[in-house]
């Protein structure tokens, strides 16, 4: 026992060391400009989206509901926090905790009144009731102005203060990622998946299954949500079109590609998705610049024909791995 | 009153579209239970086919609508035999994300400058439009084409599904496919049929939307596509009449929504139509709740 928890103790040392040295390395990087100002966005965004799709791995992956809509939420994040951080006039770095604080609480809670209904539709269902609950909130999006003019509605939000930079992007990613192991390692984790595995069984065994779908639902679009948030202050630029029904499945593209319930599958997926489409835009002469998006779904086709479970498949690196006590 | 007359005119004519649409979605829905994204692309495509086969072979309407047909139900084939047959046994969500993927390249491969191109094209009108005025109201006769295509064409497949003897072994495959094929059905060519049924419908959509609303490009087929979905679940995914029912509430709902509320709601008051009924009624408005069996 003792020695298996030295063990434990000194991995998780060499994954903050790693954590810090990466952190550095990219720091440094940036600051004397070898990785120029375009890349050092393309590596945030990176970062936001791997927040963004833990959220909807927690939803589909762990816990087996089928949502369509993750990008509403991320727009409910994105403009939530635009919004607060605008009209206080909140125009230091520091302040952007409060803005994602509203964003994360906002996402929530309309996850919260909108899940409790529709979480009791199964699989297909669910993933229409979500994909419909995302055009809804498009559409809202795009009439916003009606109500409150600086949400820009069709127009798009301009003047959103740049706020986002590497550190909070990439504190929050390993925030986002060491909360979503602790929670999948906990009790209300195990009947988090139980729920996945066979939700007759799990409440025949005494699991509440509404509540913990609702939990579920609930904190992967709290993710969502702060990535909203990140996402807004990093483009200072908002349109409707940002968090359309395509940005759903992007999302879930990652989530399956990377492995379902992987969370370093999703790390990995998340971080090659954004440096393959952003590379390919790179790599490609111009004339045939327009195949990036041909190519693309190719690839994707390719990938499940060959690897139908995701790269990773259902594994982790072993930090992330699920830790099962040893008895006597 | 007339005005009113007018929009259900109007909402049939768009209802009869994704009914055409909705039929492939069900059909496949209902043999091989996969959301088939890439039938609303099918259904661009058949109306690029259309166009084509109008402006530059100069068909005449009839012919060119069996072309398109044709063509979109050989896609159709093509598709499931190359992207969906190797998934037959995978887990359910590779199949959705390949369907996304086939989507996403029919799509962006029909952008490219020496496919279809990105622009928005006028479509030709084979023959003058007509108006007949009965009282109040204005009919075209683009309408009752749209209208009648769309009847005959929901007949022809009522009468093959339950009379022929592919119609019956269809039908059996979708309630059952292990014992299906134990009866010596041929699952590959069931599934094949079903593809090129559904597809070859979405074609005539396709030319159908195309002389309706004279306005196509590569990206059109999306929301279309997913109302006709949305459609076919309204009235319970996988039963013919149930996709009638849904396309034809779906249209009505959104050109009503348009006329009397704001255009800018269609889309949403269209969503949240089926946000209700699917809370309401959860297999559709034609669907029979089934009882979860350990």
């Amino acid at each position: 026992m003792l020695k298996l928890n030295i063990k434990n103790k000194i991995s998780k040392i060499k994954i903050i060391l790693f954590c810090i040295v990466l952190y550095l390395l990219l720091q440094v990087l940036l600051s004397t400009g070898i990785i120029n100002s375009y890349w050092q966005q393309i590596i945030c965004y990176a970062g936001i989206m791997t927040i963004s799709a833990l959220g909807l791995n927690l939803i589909y992956g762990f816990t087996g509901q089928f949502s369509l809509g993750h990008a509403a939420f991320f727009g409910i994040g994105a403009y939530t926090s635009a919004f607060v951080i605008k009209i206080a006039h909140l125009n230091n770095t520091f302040y952007l905790i409060l803005g994602l604080i509203a964003a994360g609480i906002l996402a929530g809670l309309i996850a919260y009144v909108i899940g409790l209904p529709i979480l009791r539709l199964r699989s297909d269902y669910l993933g229409i009731a979500t994909l419909g609950f995302g055009i809804i909130i498009k559409v809202i999006f795009d009439n916003a102005d009606a109500i409150l003019p600086v949400l820009g509605g069709s127009r798009g939000m301009i003047g959103i203060p740049k706020l986002t930079n590497f550190t909070w992007v990439f504190v929050l990613a390993i925030l986002g990622i060491v909360i979503l192991r602790n929670l999948i390692n906990s009790a209300p984790g195990r009947a988090l998946i139980s729920v996945r595995e066979d939700e007759i069984a799990a409440e025949a065994v005494g699991v509440n299954t509404t509540k913990y779908k609702t939990l579920g639902f609930v904190i992967g679009s709290v993710y969502a949500g702060v990535a909203g948030g990140l996402y807004a202050h990093l483009y200072a630029f908002l349109h409707p079109s940002n968090f359309d029904f395509l940005k759903s499945i992007d999302v879930l593209l990652i989530v399956v590609l990377g492995g379902m319930a992987s969370i370093s599958g999703t790390i990995f997926a998340a971080v090659i998705w954004v440096f393959i489409l952003e590379g390919l835009r790179v790599v490609l002469p111009e004339a045939i610049l327009d195949w990036r998006l041909v190519i693309y779904p190719l690839l994707l086709i390719l990938i499940m024909i060959f690897r139908p479970s995701g790269i990773f498949g259902s594994r982790e690196i072993k930090f992330l791995a699920y830790h099962e006590e040893k008895t006597k | 009153m007339s005005s009113f007359l007018q929009q259900v005119i109007n909402g049939l004519q768009l209802g009869s579209v994704y009914a055409l649409i909705a039929l492939g979605y069900t059909l496949v829905y209902g043999i091989i239970r996969l959301i088939n994204f890439a039938h609303g692309d099918v259904f661009m495509v058949g109306a690029y086919l259309g166009f084509y086969a109008i402006l530059r072979f100069h068909m005449p309407f009839p012919i060119a609508l069996l072309f398109a047909m044709a063509g979109a139900g050989l896609l159709g084939i093509i598709i499931e035999k190359l992207a969906y047959r190797p998934l037959r046994n995978a887990p359910k969500i590779a199949c959705l994300i390949t369907a996304l993927g086939v989507s996403l390249f029919l799509e962006n491969f029909s952008s490219l400058k020496f496919v279809f191109g990105p622009n928005y094209l006028a479509y030709p009108r084979p023959f003058p439009v007509v108006n007949f005025n009965i009282g109040n109201v204005t009919i075209s006769n683009i309408q009752i084409i749209v209208f009648c295509v769309a009847i005959v064409l929901m007949v022809i497949l009522q009468l093959f599904v339950s009379k022929t003897k592919t119609g019956m072994a269809m039908r059996a495959v979708s309630f059952d496919k292990s014992t299906a094929q134990l009866m010596g059905i041929n699952i590959d060519y069931i599934i094949s049929i079903t593809f090129g049924i559904g597809s070859a419908l979405a074609g005539a959509g396709g030319v159908l939307y195309g002389i309706a609303y004279p306005q196509i490009n590569p990206f059109m087929g999306i929301m279309p596509g997913l109302k006709a979905f949305v459609a076919a679940v309204l009235g319970g995914i996988g039963i013919i009449p149930g996709a009638m029912l849904g396309a034809g509430i779906m249209g009505m709902v959104e050109v009503l929504t348009s006329a009397y509320i704001s255009s800018a709601m269609r889309d949403a008051i269209a969503f949240l139509v089926l946000l209700i009924v699917l809370l309401v009624k959860p297999a559709g408005l034609l669907g029979k709740s089934s009882i979860e069996k350990v």
